[in-house]
């Protein structure tokens, strides 16, 4: 697995961990320029963590869903080129935006991430999207926003069993999730998030 | 790629203007994404791509933070002020509307106490100084049922931005009933479901434990259908089983703000089974 160019690991108190340049935005650690990116935090924290190959290389043009306050979209924008963030709800929309005070690439919308006909007019074609929804349909929202994508495009997900079904087991809400998503997606690489986040499922795959 | 959609148009169609960008932004659509920052350079909206992410990304910003003020804006205690408004409107109305009704009658044999004749009464030609003050009053009477409709307009759009999950259940106009007679989501968010059940039935709450009456099976949820059309012996079950779901409702808006759908289906399903348990 190799880091996207941007992405550094460096030590903060003693501990080494994921990095990436800008400006602080919750609080975590630093070591000059860099800041501590928290994989218990951040879910493609966490797939970088655990070693997951994610194809990012740095620079990319992402579409980033489900943005919620910021936290991982940060850290995106700080190694990503231009970076579309939507996010539904207002209340995390606040802090949202002064992530994206500093960093120029980041554009905030808000947005339902179900309905892309409603920022089509100003995303444009990516070359990453990421997805971090916690809405049951979750594999329907890729598949909708599919179309910012070329062929060959990257969708890095991170699904939540308990937004699907409770009752229902991670392994085959997972299992569910991934047919749908080979609809029009090959599933590159798949790995459950934990130790860092409990019931979740990170997903590399590319657009057919 | 998909072939470009002729009828699509960027956000920058209306030219950088701020004003216009950012509500085209806030509000255009299109059937599919393009290469909006080359279009917008071959078109000349702006010389070069550095320049246009720079706009985008004022404009972005600008968008949605007019989008979160709004919605601050549009807070419970706003909900409840629309509530009693909206109250206040309906009931002077109808006050007004009997003293018209009444009054006319000494003048026009076929005068009745209602809108219809109202709205009728508001477009004649008045004739001397009395007839004149009653056709201006219809008129002002009138426009006062108007403007309770405007209101219950505006409650039904703003209730589902302050607690959507509750307006899905319970429509606006109860949502917002309940919200009022707690004092806010807030206090709402924190009563228990036995609260919320005969919230607006404190009377015969209180009288209840004075000792001489028997205890309020509902309170203003009993306009909601899940209970009015329920037999009678069955209204007790539903209340409940309504309230329990309510609270549930008013916890999720006050401390997430998602609107989750399965929260409905779970509660007609129940009504449904206490409804069944009846016809057995």
């Amino acid at each position: 697995m190799t880091l996207p160019t941007g992405v550094e690991r460096h030590s903060f108190e003693g501990e080494t961990g994921l990095a990436t340049r800008g400006k602080p935005v919750y609080g975590e650690p630093t070591d000059g320029e860099w800041r501590k990116w928290n994989p218990h935090r951040s879910k493609l924290g966490a797939l970088f963590e655990l070693g997951v190959e994610t194809n990012l290389e740095g620079g990319e043009t992402v579409l980033y869903l489900g943005a919620a306050s910021g936290t991982t979209v940060s850290h995106v924008a700080d190694f990503a080129g231009p970076t579309y963030a939507v996010e539904f709800a207002p209340r995390p929309m606040r802090d949202l935006l002064a992530v994206a005070d500093s960093r120029p690439n980041l554009f905030p919308l808000l947005k339902d991430a179900r309905k892309p006909v409603e920022y089509a007019h100003v995303v444009e074609p990516v070359d990453v999207i990421i997805q971090d929804v916690a809405t049951r349909g979750q594999a329907r929202v890729a598949l909708e926003n599919s179309q910012f994508l070329d062929t060959g495009g990257i969708l890095i997900v991170a699904f939540k069993a308990r937004s699907e079904d409770v009752t229902e087991s991670p392994e085959s809400v997972f299992s569910r999730l991934c047919s749908e998503l080979e609809e029009e997606y090959e599933i590159l690489e798949r790995e459950r998030l934990e130790p860092y986040h409990a019931d979740h499922l990170g997903v590399v795959a590319r657009k057919q | 790629m998909n072939a470009r959609n002729p009828s699509d148009s960027g956000w920058f169609v209306d030219g950088l203007d701020r004003e216009r960008a950012v509500e085209r932004v806030r509000t255009g659509t299109a059937m599919s994404p393009h290469d909006w920052p080359s279009i917008a350079v071959e078109s000349e909206v702006v010389p070069d791509r550095d320049e246009y992410y720079e706009s985008l990304h004022e404009i972005t910003c600008a968008a949605a933070r007019e989008a979160v003020e709004e919605h601050e804006r549009a807070d419970d205690q706003q909900l409840i002020h629309l509530v009693r408004a909206l109250d206040d409107c309906q009931r002077t109305a109808n006050e007004l509307t009997e003293r018209v009704g009444e009054w006319a009658g000494s003048h026009d044999a076929t005068a009745r106490m209602e809108t219809a004749y109202l709205r009728e009464l508001a477009e004649r030609d008045a004739d001397g100084l009395v007839e004149r003050r009653l056709i201006s009053l219809a008129k002002r009477v009138v426009e006062l049922e108007t403007e309770a409709d405007e209101l219950e307009t505006a409650l039904e759009r703003a209730t589902p931005e302050v607690a959507p999950n509750l307006s899905e259940l319970a429509g606006p106009l109860l949502a917002a009933r309940l919200i009022a007679l707690a004092g806010g989501l807030d206090s709402l968010a924190k009563k228990p479901s036995g609260t919320l059940q005969v919230l607006g039935a404190e009377d015969a709450l209180f009288a209840h434990l004075k000792g001489n009456a028997s205890p309020p099976k509902h309170g203003i949820i009993y306009t909601h259908d899940a209970i009015r059309g329920m037999p009678r012996e069955q209204r007790g079950s539903a209340a409940r089983a309504l309230a329990g779901k309510l609270t549930i409702a008013a916890r999720i808006d006050y401390y997430s703000g998602e609107l989750r759908p399965e929260l409905a289906e779970e509660l007609d399903d129940r009504i449904e089974r206490i409804r069944a348990r009846d016809s057995q």
